[in-house]
């Protein structure tokens, strides 16, 4: 049997040889580039658009995880209706919505103000201070219940000896327990509010300070009317990263209450609402549709916040 | 042993398991070999010969297989492995133990994924009912295993609880927990009180208490939901579950609901409980600084306190029938082996020894105080030696007894979620003055919507 090529002249063998590794080689540099970017789409396919998806779908079916996945049967948007109506939903929300009030309003009054002040009267230690205010969102959620818990403890702790009057049950009184985590959050974040303040200050021209001094400002004033109208576009993306963190509020009530305590719904968020019905009862396809409810509710009030910045003229972030 | 230790990492320092003493009891003859005991032990003669056979054709290499557990059960598997090595040099076993909490938890999503399963399962009670209902395990009643052969040989009621609404045995029963009051003898001594006080009804329970902490400050209770578990419990109904009947009816807004809320209520008002709640640093700094003075668990809490809640109290306590002549099961664990497990004949093989066999079975009552759920081990002489923890009381012929008394409790998928449910509702109660009846029709309103499938 005889090839086609075999019947060609030799040049013009090479010369279709040459040309298709010409060909060849302007595939791979075509591919390079998408070759080079894989580790992340591959990555992220895996880890981040599959679950999304795959909560999606799980949403619209029963499923009882501990029977594998040929268990799962559709029942398209019943989990939304049967999600909304326990009367657990609604209280986690309310809840929820709690926190992120509590412990999220605190955070930025005092981080603003004491952005300022590191910014304006700490030179040579301002590292060391914000560094110091920093450590709590560094660290370790099982060191943090470790220590507070130790702290918190009714009979044994800190706080009740140094507190007057009668003990108080920190973390076994529904509504003590909700301010000891709440101050909790407080506390965690707290830091890094201040380093996106003080970045946000850190950008903020000098001359203006001045002319306000030579204007007379106090320094309250320089505060309130030069710093805080140009810190507006930071406060929107810090509230908007409070928000979105406060509404998925799960690592501290669920590190510090024990979930046999009888205060554990009275803590309980939305998020722990939604990994109880997961993991305790074994309704993934109802916690996945709470999850999706949850989504829609932080977009609405992330999409309420920044009408609220860009309508006040806020700075560029809103606009 | 019912809900593992969930236990605070800051608080308890093991002491090394106790090794079991070679040889079993120390009647048996000095010539008899392991093997000679497992062969001849209860379990039947041929269903060991077939599992030893099993083993022997798969692991003709060295094979390993995983054993998922949680603490204080993890040390009953710890201390039968140097006899389990003796019996099967070939078979090398790998304890992986999490809390149990994430334990349940870790085994939920390894079997919803199919990835990630060990060969061997162990399960507490609280969650029997939902894993044997998932169907995600070997069916003990088919060929190779034929388990259902061997349920003369164990308390009656564990195979029920292992067995789902399609007939599968999905476990075999490891130990269950015999209800009992666990008290400070010291403490009610110094207050003038007497076992029978404590123990006469329900009223004389409560005003004891009240004068066990007049006299030394001590909480007869941690918590009070820890009354409202018990009586939960007790005196069953034959053919009720604890929240369901066997028909999936919700029970929880009949009279022993109401009436374990109020006595749980009652006791709150008197003050006896000392508001902490079980496996947190309060709770074990209380059975250590003499501030709980009783509690009514399954007979497994005598382990714990023995092992590492409050080692120090040795000789302090005491056992007795819960209050009332209420009889109670609290607790129990089980071993299963999932479907997709990698080793199952040897995997098999493990469960019996664990399970069925007489040596393992004391071994354990003797490190861990868990009641065997093997009727064999329960006529053990072991089970008349007096307890030094228990200042040498015979308190194993008193469980026994409270185990004979105790009606089957047949276990629901939802029982885990019902107990969420009551737990906070019981909270709504003590906490907010909620009205009794209210909160357990809320309740029952509540585990019907969330079991309506």
């Amino acid at each position: 049997m005889i090839s086609p090529e075999s019947t060609l002249t030799p040049a013009v063998a090479s010369a279709r040889a040459g040309a298709s590794r010409a060909r060849r080689r302007k595939l791979a540099r075509k591919l390079a580039p998408y070759a080079f970017i894989a580790p992340f789409f591959v990555l992220f396919a895996v880890f981040g658009l599959f679950p999304l998806l795959f909560s999606v779908w799980l949403s619209l079916h029963q499923w009882d995880a501990a029977e594998g996945l040929a268990a799962m049967h559709w029942v398209g948007l019943e989990n939304y209706k049967y999600a909304i109506t326990d009367p657990w939903f609604a209280k986690s929300l309310l809840t929820t919505l709690w926190f992120a009030a509590v412990s999220g309003v605190p955070q930025h009054l005092v981080a603003l103000p004491l952005a300022f002040l590191i910014h304006m009267t700490l030179r040579r230690s301002r590292n060391f201070v914000v560094g110091a205010y920093f450590v709590p969102y560094v660290t370790s959620s099982v060191a943090i219940a470790l220590i507070f818990t130790t702290l918190f403890s009714k009979d044994f702790g800190v706080i009740n000896a140094l507190l007057p009057g009668p003990p108080i049950d920190w973390l076994g009184d529904a509504f003590w327990a909700r301010i000891a985590i709440a101050f909790v959050v407080f506390w965690r974040y707290l830091g890094w509010n201040v380093v996106l303040y003080l970045s946000a200050l850190q950008v903020i021209s000098g001359d203006l300070y001045e002319a306000a001094t030579l204007d007379g400002a106090s320094r309250w004033q320089q505060f309130r009317y030069v710093a805080l109208p140009l810190l507006k576009p930071m406060m929107f993306f810090a509230i908007t990263l409070t928000l979105i963190g406060n509404l998925q509020l799960f690592e501290e009530p669920f590190i510090l209450i024990p979930p046999d305590s009888g205060v554990a719904t009275s803590v309980m968020t939305t998020a722990m609402f939604m990994y109880r019905m997961a993991f305790s009862d074994g309704d993934f396809g109802t916690a996945s549709a709470v999850s999706w409810v949850l989504f829609f509710i932080i977009a609405a009030l992330t999409y309420g916040n920044a009408r609220l910045f860009g309508k006040e003229g806020g700075g560029d972030v809103a606009r | 042993m019912a809900r593992g230790a969930h236990r605070p990492a800051s608080a308890a320092v093991l002491p090394p398991p106790s090794a079991p003493r070679a040889g079993g009891t120390p009647r048996r003859g000095p010539g008899a070999a392991p093997l000679r005991d497992l062969t001849m032990s209860s379990i039947s003669r041929a269903l060991g010969l077939a599992a030893l056979a099993l083993a022997a054709t798969a692991a003709s290499a060295a094979t390993t297989i995983t054993v998922a557990t949680f603490p204080d059960l993890d040390r009953a598997a710890r201390a039968a492995l140097p006899r389990w090595h003796a019996l099967h040099p070939d078979i090398a076993v790998k304890i992986v133990s999490l809390q149990y909490a994430d334990h349940h938890t870790a085994m939920t999503t390894a079997l919803a994924t199919g990835s990630g399963l060990p060969d061997v399962m162990a399960i507490d009670f609280k969650f029997i009912g939902k894993f044997a209902g998932s169907r995600g395990f070997e069916d003990l009643n088919k060929p190779p295993y034929d388990a259902g052969a061997l349920r003369g040989q164990f308390v009656g009621y564990t195979f029920a609880q292992a067995t789902n609404a399609q007939g599968e045995l999905a476990a075999l029963p490891a130990d269950i927990g015999p209800g009992t009051l666990l008290y400070r003898a010291d403490l009610v001594a110094t207050a003038g009180l007497t076992e029978a006080d404590l123990t006469r009804s329900w009223d004389s329970f409560i005003a004891s208490g009240v004068k066990l902490k007049a006299a030394t400050g001590a909480n007869l209770l941690a918590d009070s939901a820890d009354i409202v578990d018990i009586v939960l419990r007790s005196n069953l109904p034959p053919g009720d579950g604890i929240y369901f009947d066997h028909a999936g009816k919700v029970l929880v807004d009949g009279p022993r609901f109401v009436h374990a809320f109020e006595l749980g209520r009652a006791a709150h008002r008197a003050g006896i409980d000392a508001g902490t709640t079980m496996w947190t640093n309060e709770w074990v700094a209380g059975f250590r600084s003499n501030r709980i003075a009783g509690a009514m668990m399954g007979a497994w809490l005598a382990g714990h306190l023995k092992n590492w809640l409050a080692p120090e109290t040795s000789g302090k306590w005491r056992s007795a029938p819960l209050p009332a002549g209420a009889a109670a099961s609290y607790g129990g664990s089980f071993y299963a082996i999932p479907r997709r497990a990698a080793h199952k004949p040897e995997a098999w093989a493990f469960v019996l020894f664990m399970t069925a066999d007489k040596q393992t079975q004391l071994a354990s009552l003797r490190t861990l105080d868990t009641f065997p759920a093997l009727l064999a081990a329960q006529q053990d002489p072991l089970m008349d030696e007096p307890m030094p923890f228990l200042g040498g009381q015979k308190a194993r012929e008193l469980w026994r007894d409270i185990a004979a008394k105790v009606p089957a409790i047949p276990v629901d998928k939802y029982d885990s979620m019902a107990t969420d449910v009551i737990r906070a509702e019981y909270q709504n109660v003590i906490a907010q003055g909620k009205d009794i009846p209210a909160a357990l029709a809320d309740a029952k309103s509540l585990i019907e919507h969330r079991a309506r499938r």
